[in-house]
């Protein structure tokens, strides 16, 4: 029960959605748009255990008053305060979508607009141009960076005759340039090798092969 | 305070608290920090019930409008259920089916997309005519081709980076650097893009009400 139903489902699944694709005749397309729409509704219900999970930490932090417990309240009366204008007035208009909208849109731009520092400063750190190739990546990410912005063009420009030649726009060009020649290469490499990889863990998967998403090793 | 002015200063003073972590990290920025985690696991709670569960679920469990009811959706319901199982350490076993059924569907569609996607189209994107109509493009094309061969053989591990293949491998390390450093330059700047769209709801927005709110 515990290893060989849970196996025998994933197989099951697996090999119906396999064969929707390349036996599109009855019962597949049907057999298979169920497996979809359970799959969407189970796999989308994996949020409220992670909402579950979010709240047992916090609560069991003010249990055991743990280091800034103090906070967890926050977490908590902030999820309720979100969840129960939801329920109560609807997601589209109304409080909840004024919270959104005024409190979780400018925090969650604000947070990742953080990491520009951190990034950048991590990146100073790790990046440093210790051989040529590293001082290749940093080369290849200033020149894209700068051609992005219009103050990348106007350095150019300040070169006697740049700005009359036949490329005044010189750093955005090139900027362009490595986003379309040597950055699409090595990203379709990444692409069809992970594609490769995908594709054998898919099937070691559904062979029962690969187990341990079914924790330990049994 | 009208409610236009509750969200323009709840925003940026919100905004604030997380930009304060620049400096250190305090208790405002803790504060901001625990309350969006908590608000957005209500969004996503939210979204979830009624962009998903409800239309994919729930109208056809109970037949809305004038569908007949599906009482074969009582089953992702009950495995929805025995997933939430997994807090409960005595029933934590049951939530290996519906894991089992997330696993084994999603690896049955990864296959095939992953491998049409990322796979073939790629591969079909690269068979390109290596002359093109020019010095430049012939160039662009022969780097495309280099780097997609020399990085495939760079993340070939079946043999010794030696010889012919070593070098190969070395050149495919070396085109892969250059596009590790293009996405990461792409990023920064993405991240400097939301940086510039706070700053600019702080000066243009918040900052003009700041008069008004002091009665100035």
């Amino acid at each position: 029960m515990r290893l060989y139903v849970p196996l025998g489902i994933t197989f099951i699944a697996g090999i119906i959605m396999i064969l929707e694709f390349f036996v599109p005749h009855d019962p597949f397309p049907t057999l298979g748009g169920h497996v979809k729409d359970w799959y969407t509704i189970v796999a989308s219900s994996a949020i409220f255990l992670g909402i579950l999970n979010l709240l047992r930490v916090h609560l069991k932090k003010i249990n055991l008053r743990s280091r800034n417990w103090q906070y967890s309240p926050v977490t908590i009366i902030g999820f309720l305060g979100m969840f129960g204008t939801g329920v109560a007035f609807g997601f589209t208009e109304g409080p909840f979508f004024f919270m959104f909208n005024e409190f979780v849109v400018p925090m969650g731009a604000t947070m990742f607009s953080l990491l520009a520092f951190f990034v950048a400063s991590a990146a100073f750190r790790a990046f440093r141009a210790s051989n040529w190739r590293a001082s290749l990546l940093l080369a290849s990410a200033f020149l894209v960076m700068l051609g992005r912005v219009p103050i990348g063009d106007l350095i150019w420009r300040l070169i006697p005759g740049a700005a009359e030649s036949a490329h005044p726009n010189l750093v955005t060009e090139i900027g362009e340039w490595i986003m379309r020649v040597p950055n699409m290469g090595g990203q379709r490499a990444i692409l069809i090798g992970a594609a490769m990889g995908v594709v054998a863990t898919s099937l070691r998967m559904i062979f029962g092969i690969e187990r341990s998403y079914l924790g330990g090793t049994d | 305070m009208s409610w236009e002015m509750v969200g323009i200063w709840g925003g940026a003073l919100l905004t604030l608290c997380l930009y304060s972590f620049l400096y250190r990290d305090n208790p405002f920025y803790k504060f901001a920090e625990h309350l969006f985690v908590g608000m957005s696991a209500g969004y996503w709670a939210i979204y979830t019930i009624f962009n998903v569960l409800k239309p994919n679920w729930w109208d056809k469990l109970v037949g809305a409008g004038d569908a007949d009811p599906q009482l074969i959706m009582i089953i992702p319901g009950l495995l929805a259920v025995l997933m939430l199982m997994r807090v409960v350490s005595k029933l934590a076993t049951y939530s290996r089916l519906p894991l089992a059924l997330i696993v084994g569907a999603g690896a049955g569609l990864q296959l095939v997309s992953f491998f049409q996607t990322n796979g073939l189209k790629q591969v079909e994107n690269t068979v390109i005519p290596l002359v093109g109509s020019g010095v430049g493009p012939t160039i662009d094309n022969l780097l495309i081709v280099t780097a997609v061969v020399c990085g495939l053989v760079y993340f070939f591990f079946s043999k010794a980076h030696r010889g012919i293949t070593g070098g190969m491998a070395n050149v495919g390390i070396t085109m892969l650097m250059v596009a590790f450093g293009a996405s990461f330059g792409y990023t920064v700047m993405a991240r400097i893009s939301l940086l510039i769209g706070q700053a600019q709801f702080l000066l243009f927005e918040w900052v003009p009400t700041i008069p008004r709110i002091l009665g100035l």
